[in-house]
């Protein structure tokens, strides 16, 4: 209990903001290692696989060059001191001889925000990059150079998306590591599958890249400059939208919350993101949860000054009731899947959902923290289904799964899955536990539009986060043993001589890795309660140190934030000690239903999907929900099928009205006045003579027609 | 003498003299193209080309002397000069062409089609 009182008895202040006063630093050169690093091992992995290398040397490159970006970053962070610096590497993009002083530099912006991302990315970076060492063994050769070069140029992007101190270096960074995510998706270019999901995240987030395009364009019409810290100084001064009217400063919100929305899966561009697990299982870990997913909170948290220009915060009730929606939609799909990994994509579309609402319920050290926590327990999560795909030869049926953690070999995947599972399902005193907490408390107090309803409805997903979370859990690792090998037969292991198919547990580099990050998701409860002057921690410090931080002062002053923010009550206490109770209670609820209907008896599970698939009034939910809604099919109706018939419409004119008429056509008009006079040019002298006469005759008899008749008079 | 040749050549030629010369020359060159045209023979065909030629020196006569113009005259002995040249040339070519396939039928001729 005084551990709880002491949490909440520190009220969260606002500290003085400092943000646009960041120096330049001209000593630190050095930190552009952290970008050449990874672009060195992708040119690397590109002359091994012109080597034919076969051995694990692009894994070694790849873990090495990574690790040097996590020290350079560590090296960083160790030298920050409020507000930060602004490091100039390469001048790129200056074209202030013109006038009005353009200028896009490949400079880093070294706040604690992007402190806070660059130290998770490049450190998870390095132990996915180990595990996959491991883990696309069976690949070695060309596939296995590609995938660390696509690992590398991910991490080049990433850092320049985060470090980037302009909005165009930023963007940069954005197109690139959607690059990189098509091709790691595609990795498996045999299969249809991987292609066409490759194809679909591609398509989706050019959606989103539109939005952050316009949104640059607007940033540099209306405020004058792309430079984080420039910006910060005129929407503080107030003298903006010089060149432009009203209605561009307030279309940036909506553009940022459009390219946000594509490319951290939200809910109308979400569904790209659970077909991307067609990719290697390392690149779900790293891309698709831990990383780069978080990129759009990263944007609207760095951007969060212009979402606070407009007093009425529309734009933030909007983000806070997507991502409600998207987490409650995406957790209800999550409860009816059968692929492991599946149901892990559906709860990362969910606690995105999360950490949008965070964002809109104006907590963003809340949703910060969640992107922080959840980095380390996804990925926990993701490795260790990676982990069991890789053993069972493909098997991802949680039906065809059973015992894990008795059989040999497996304790660590089993435990490590655990810990996920327990920090996803927000288990007290676990590290999603108080993130969660941040943003479900906020949600509470926070004035908006049926905000008291979005809290309800975030604590009931809460709720069915826990229950499909352990369902995973108490089906693979607990109950007796049983499994079914999948039908991935790759590697010459799994071939001995009985006929007989025994798992290979994972070794060294797998369960280090899946032991250090699982470790880590427990450690990043840690961070909650570190120089906790202010309330939530270290996180809390380094996010209010930045842009993210609920408004710069002048702004603040403006918008009248404390009316909007005023500590209410909740069931009549304070609202964080309320939420610790409630939270943990709806956890516990979900896990014991989990453990009911998956690990004490397993028949209940069927005979309950039996019982309301038999009645029609019920019959439709499992239905729905085993078809995600019909989300996908709702799309292909929509956009997918008028297109496909607008476009063949448009192929048959083209090849009717085009190629037929207007090409083939005029190239056959001469072809058919030829044949008709073909006859005439037999050769003969006479035939020819014939004609020559005839012309001659036809051209005087017109020339008379015309002088006689008079026709040009 | 330069009064008689005055004389003789103002003598009025009226419009309808012209056209009588002009009448001539023109059936003159009918009669020679549909000559070449229904003809087979090389040599009959290279005659009645020089029909044809002859209806074109009339015309120029006429015309030299409807315009008081010599220009007509000397045009004629021009042409005549080069029908003469190219008569040579012409039953030259058509001594060739009858070595060849032993026959003047024009029409054993057909390569022009390729």
């Amino acid at each position: 209990m005084s551990l709880l009182s002491m949490l909440s008895s520190s009220v969260l202040t606002a500290a003085p903001v400092p943000v646009a006063d960041v120096h330049q630093a001209f000593d630190m050169g050095w930190a552009g290692l952290i970008l050449w690093l990874p672009l060195l091992s992708l040119i690397a992995c590109g002359c091994c696989a012109m080597m034919r290398c076969t051995s694990k040397l692009p894994a070694w490159i790849t873990v090495g060059s990574l690790a040097g970006s996590f020290v350079t970053a560590m090296f960083l962070y160790l030298n920050y001191e409020p507000p930060g610096d602004v490091v100039n590497i390469v001048r790129w993009i200056d074209l202030s001889w013109v006038g009005g002083g353009f200028e896009a530099n490949i400079s880093f912006y070294i706040d604690s925000l992007s402190l806070l991302w660059i130290l998770f990315v490049t450190g998870l970076g390095t132990l996915i990059a180990f595990y996959a060492s491991e883990y696309m063994e069976t690949d070695l050769g060309s596939g296995y150079c590609r995938f660390f070069a696509g690992v590398s140029v991910f991490l080049f992007a990433m850092s320049a998306l985060v470090l980037a101190d302009n909005l165009v270096l930023l963007y940069l960074g954005w197109e690139g590591v959607g690059f990189a995510s098509y091709w790691l998706i595609g990795y498996y270019y045999t299969k249809p599958e991987a292609v066409a999901a490759a194809k679909k995240a591609f398509i989706v987030n050019r959606i989103g890249d539109l939005g952050l395009a316009l949104a640059v364009y607007l940033c540099w019409t209306s405020f004058g400059t792309v430079q984080y810290d420039e910006l910060v100084t005129v929407i503080e001064s107030g003298d903006y939208a010089r060149m432009t009217d009203d209605w561009s400063v307030a279309a940036i919100p909506w553009l940022l919350m459009l390219a946000a929305f594509g490319k951290s899966a939200q809910l109308p561009l979400y569904v790209w993101l659970p077909d991307a697990m067609e990719g290697p299982t390392p690149v779900s870990a790293l891309i698709h949860a831990a990383t780069m997913v978080t990129a759009g909170i990263y944007l609207l948290a760095r951007m969060y000054p212009v979402f606070l220009l407009d007093g009425d915060h529309t734009a933030l009730h909007v983000v806070a009731w997507v991502g409600g929606l998207t987490a409650l939609l995406a957790a209800t799909i999550g409860m009816a899947q059968y692929d492991i990994k599946r149901i892990m994509a559906y709860s990362t579309v969910s606690q995105l959902g999360y950490m949008f609402m965070g964002l809109g319920v104006l907590t963003t050290y809340g949703a910060a923290y969640h992107v922080f926590t959840h980095a380390f327990f996804k990925a926990a999560l993701f490795l260790t289904c990676g982990a069991v795909m890789h053993g069972f030869a493909g098997q991802l049926d949680l039906r065809k799964l059973s015992g894990l953690r008795h059989m040999k070999g497996w304790k660590i995947t089993s435990y490590a899955m655990l810990i996920g599972c327990l920090c996803l399902a927000g288990f007290p005193f676990t590290s999603g536990y108080f993130s969660k907490d941040a943003i479900l408390a906020e949600a509470f107090v926070t004035h908006g539009p049926g905000f008291q309803w979005l809290g309800f409805m975030a604590l009931f997903t809460a709720g069915l986060t826990a229950y499909y979370t352990f369902r995973v859990w108490f089906r693979v690792c607990a109950g007796p043993v049983s499994y079914e090998a999948g039908d991935d037969h790759h590697g010459d292991d799994h071939g001995h001589d009985d006929g007989h198919f025994h798992p290979h547990a994972p070794r060294f580099a797998m369960n280090s890795v899946m032991a250090i990050i699982a470790i880590g998701a427990l450690v990043a409860a840690v961070p909650y309660f570190m120089d906790s002057g202010v309330k939530g921690g270290w996180i809390a410090d380094m996010v209010n140190d930045s842009t993210a931080s609920e408004g710069i002062p002048a702004v603040r002053a403006a918008a009248d934030h404390a009316a909007d923010h005023a500590h209410g009550s909740l069931f009549g206490y304070d609202p964080h000690v309320a939420m610790y109770w409630v939270s943990g209670g709806v956890g516990f609820i979900g896990i014991a239903i989990a453990a009911w209907l998956h690990l004490f008896r397993r028949e209940d599970a069927v005979s309950l999907r039996r019982a309301l698939l038999s009645r029609s009034a019920t019959a439709w939910l499992p239905r729905a929900m085993e078809r995600k809604w019909y989300v996908d099919e709702i799309y292909h109706a929509l956009i997918r099928a008028p297109l496909w018939v607008g476009s063949h419409v448009l192929h048959g004119i083209d090849r009717i009205l085009v190629d037929m008429v207007l090409v083939d056509g005029t190239a056959k008009l001469p072809r058919l006045l030829g044949r008709w006079v073909q006859p005439l040019t037999n050769g003969t002298v006479h035939a020819s003579a014939t004609a020559m006469a005839g012309g001659v005759a036809l051209l005087v008899i017109v020339v008379l027609l015309i002088l006689h008749l008079g026709v040009f008079a | 003498m330069s009064d008689l040749l005055h004389m003789t050549l103002a003598s009025a030629m009226t419009e309808a003299d012209l056209a009588r010369f002009l009448v001539l020359s023109s059936l003159l060159f009918a009669v020679g193209l549909c000559g070449f045209l229904t003809r087979r023979n090389l040599i009959v065909m290279f005659l009645c080309t020089e029909l044809m030629f002859q209806a074109a020196v009339i015309a120029f006569v006429a015309f030299g002397r409807w315009h008081w113009d010599f220009s007509g005259q000397v045009f004629v002995i021009f042409i005549l000069t080069i029908a003469a040249a190219e008569a040579a040339l012409a039953l030259a070519l058509v001594v060739l062409l009858h070595r060849r396939r032993n026959t003047l039928d024009a029409d054993t001729w057909t390569e022009l089609h390729e």
